[in-house]
């Protein structure tokens, strides 16, 4: 006879191993497809850890599991939109994205096809995973690809907001988003446009500028540097691309210094596309890009990481006032 | 075997098998498929000439018979659909494209020429007919997977079509999709492999070696059949009674025995020729070549 488990032992296969965050993904995904649109979705071995196993079990002939082929699953999608569904397929952001790109180029992106790509656990939210798990260059690599859109939401209603956007969406669409452990921003929802910023708040010294999962830190510390006197604005730019460069502008011309933060390199992600906007339009702006300085990340819970990469409130706090204390 | 069975295997068969006419027929648009590939890569000054001769018949056989096609609508949402893998042979499919009405023949004239729709490999956004774009080898029978899935899905009764390269066997995605359409019975997919045997640095086999193939297909879950892609009439009575089939559970794999350069002689045994050019002397004797025999 086995010896019955410990309350506080688990195991990850079941509906229970689904993050509550994460159940937003099918949640948008149900809700289109009773709204009578052709919505297909396919997962690569990871159907508990995105949810999608819930929009399995509510349209299971819609569903197509592809094992861990996602190369395979990228394609296959290309090939459902081509016949005139409309798919999501989703798996780890780093899978997705870097080992998918050239699926992605070719059979997506390049054929025009509205197919939506799901890069879920992106940034270094699989913590002591490691770097093979993490995807510091998901943004930087998707937002190169000609025709594709890239939005990165802060959270489960904006990216219910921005699933249900994509429904009349002709192009094709990747999607960055977290954990799923991310705390809620827009606890009554947010309206979702894509190309468009939604500007939290204004500030003459330095507007902070963050997209996914570095939003609801970024707006606690611009909150905090408000507090403690300084005049700090804060946007969320949740299409990276295309970029809102009117918001860009208006925060280049409203503030003596600007500061991105992301959960990804600082080349080539959100800090680089603001940084092509201020340069091309001559803006005489600092620019501060905070996010992980063209390096692997270290192993260690995702908590203690964000801590260590000053990526948590407080260390969004601490890099913002010394840049403002320097001015 | 009971004899009822064997009887009516044995009418099954016949009912797929060609008329004299229809081979004629069949034959002659490969003929113009190959002579329209030598016009054509003139104006290109380069092209794939053995990789279009070796699927000529192919060509012939599922666009003018075996397809459900309707000429002049390229968007037709039942037709069946077809994909390459080998995309670079293109040059053979853009001129049955217009002859179907798909697009105006007068495209044909500027092939590969700045702004043409045309190109080395085939673009869907650009070319009507078209069903999916390619040029990275190893992606089109994943595409076609997908076809047959989301036509399993919207209830469109369409059969998907992909011809892959000997070579495309190399890549590992292609494995990918034949180990998901098994799984999930892609029954209305089917793959014609072109073994022409030869690849850019040569011979398949000395490259990197694919057979046993057909073993490998039928070990993915696959139903396999042999065939000479040359012979027009066993393989478009074959690709005839594969897409009739509606009692097939998996997906099929026809292998056909093709020469690469199939037409030209020199072609069929230099392997440089998978990519070149024929000055307009030389040619003009391919051509007189093609005219004068029966493939």
């Amino acid at each position: 006879m086995n010896q019955p488990l410990s309350k506080d032992s688990w195991q990850y296969r079941g509906l229970n191993a689904i993050t509550p965050g994460l159940s937003y993904l099918s949640d948008g995904l149900i809700a289109l497809a009773e709204a009578g649109h052709p919505v297909v979705a396919g997962s690569a071995d990871l159907q508990y850890s995105n949810g999608l196993v819930r929009f399995a079990e509510r349209f299971p002939e819609r569903y197509t599991q592809f094992g861990i082929s996602e190369q395979n699953m990228v394609t296959a999608a290309a090939g459902m939109a081509a016949t005139g569904c409309m798919p999501y397929v989703a798996t780890f952001a780093s899978f997705l994205a870097l080992l998918c790109c050239e699926q992605i180029r070719m059979d997506v992106a390049y054929c025009g096809l509205p197919v939506r790509l799901i890069g879920h656990h992106t940034g270094i939210s699989l913590g002591f995973y490691g770097t093979s798990h993490h995807a510091t260059e998901d943004l930087a690599i998707m937002r190169s690809i000609a025709d594709l859109t890239v939005v990165a939401p802060a959270d489960g209603p904006q990216l219910v907001a921005a699933i249900k956007a994509s429904a009349n969406y002709p192009e094709p669409i990747y999607f960055r988003i977290g954990r799923g452990r991310e705390p809620v921003v827009y606890e009554d929802g947010v309206p979702f446009e894509f190309g468009k910023a939604i500007e939290h708040s204004q500030g003459e010294q330095m507007t902070i500028i963050a997209c996914g999962s570095t939003v609801h830190p970024a707006l606690e510390a611009s909150r905090l540097l408000k507090a403690a006197g300084y005049s700090v604005g804060m946007i969320d730019m949740a299409t990276v691309k295309p970029l809102d460069r009117d918001a860009v502008l208006r925060a280049a011309k409203r503030s003596r210094l600007l500061m991105t933060v992301e959960e990804h390199n600082v080349l080539g992600g959100l800090g680089g596309a603001v940084a092509e906007v201020l340069t091309e339009e001559g803006c005489g702006v600092r620019l501060i890009r905070h996010g992980i300085k063209d390096e692997y990340s270290l192993i260690a819970p995702p908590t203690h990481l964000y801590a260590h990469y000053k990526l948590d409130t407080a260390g969004i706090c601490a890099v913002a006032e010394e840049a403002l204390r320097r001015v | 075997m009971n004899s009822a069975v064997s009887l009516a295997s044995t009418a099954a068969r016949h009912s797929f098998d060609l008329t004299p006419e229809q081979v004629g027929f069949l034959r002659e648009k490969a003929m113009f498929i190959r002579l329209e590939t030598i016009r054509l890569i003139e104006i290109a000054k380069t092209g794939h000439y053995t990789s279009v001769f070796s699927a000529a018949e192919i060509f012939s056989a599922l666009y003018y018979d075996v397809m459900n096609l309707r000429r002049g609508q390229p968007a037709w949402e039942m037709r069946d659909r077809f994909l390459m893998g080998k995309g670079h042979a293109a040059v053979g499919l853009f001129p049955v494209l217009a002859d179907l009405e798909f697009f105006p023949k007068s495209w044909l004239d500027d092939y590969t020429r700045l702004g043409s729709p045309l190109g080395d490999h085939p673009d869907m956004r650009k070319v009507p007919g078209i069903d999916f774009s390619s040029g990275s080898i190893g992606h089109a029978l994943s595409a076609g997977l997908g076809m047959a899935l989301a036509g399993r899905f919207l209830k469109q009764d369409f059969t998907t079509f992909v011809m892959l390269g000997d070579g495309e066997m190399q890549e590992g995605q292609v494995w990918e999709a034949a180990i998901a359409a098994a799984h999930h019975r892609a029954n209305r997919l089917i793959a014609i492999v072109d073994r022409n045997g030869y690849q850019l640095d040569g011979a398949v086999d000395d490259v990197m070696g694919i057979e046993p193939l057909d073993q490998k297909w039928k070990a993915f879950g696959w139903e396999v059949h042999t065939v000479d892609g040359h012979s027009i009439a066993a393989l478009t009575a074959l690709l005839r009674k594969l897409r009739a089939d509606d009692s097939r559970t998996q997906p099929v794999c026809v292998i056909a025995k093709t020469v690469k350069g199939k037409g030209v002689k020199y072609m069929e045994t230099e392997p440089g020729w998978h990519l070149g050019y024929l000055a307009p002397d030389d040619a003009q004797r391919a051509i007189e070549e093609i005219k004068g025999q029966e493939i």
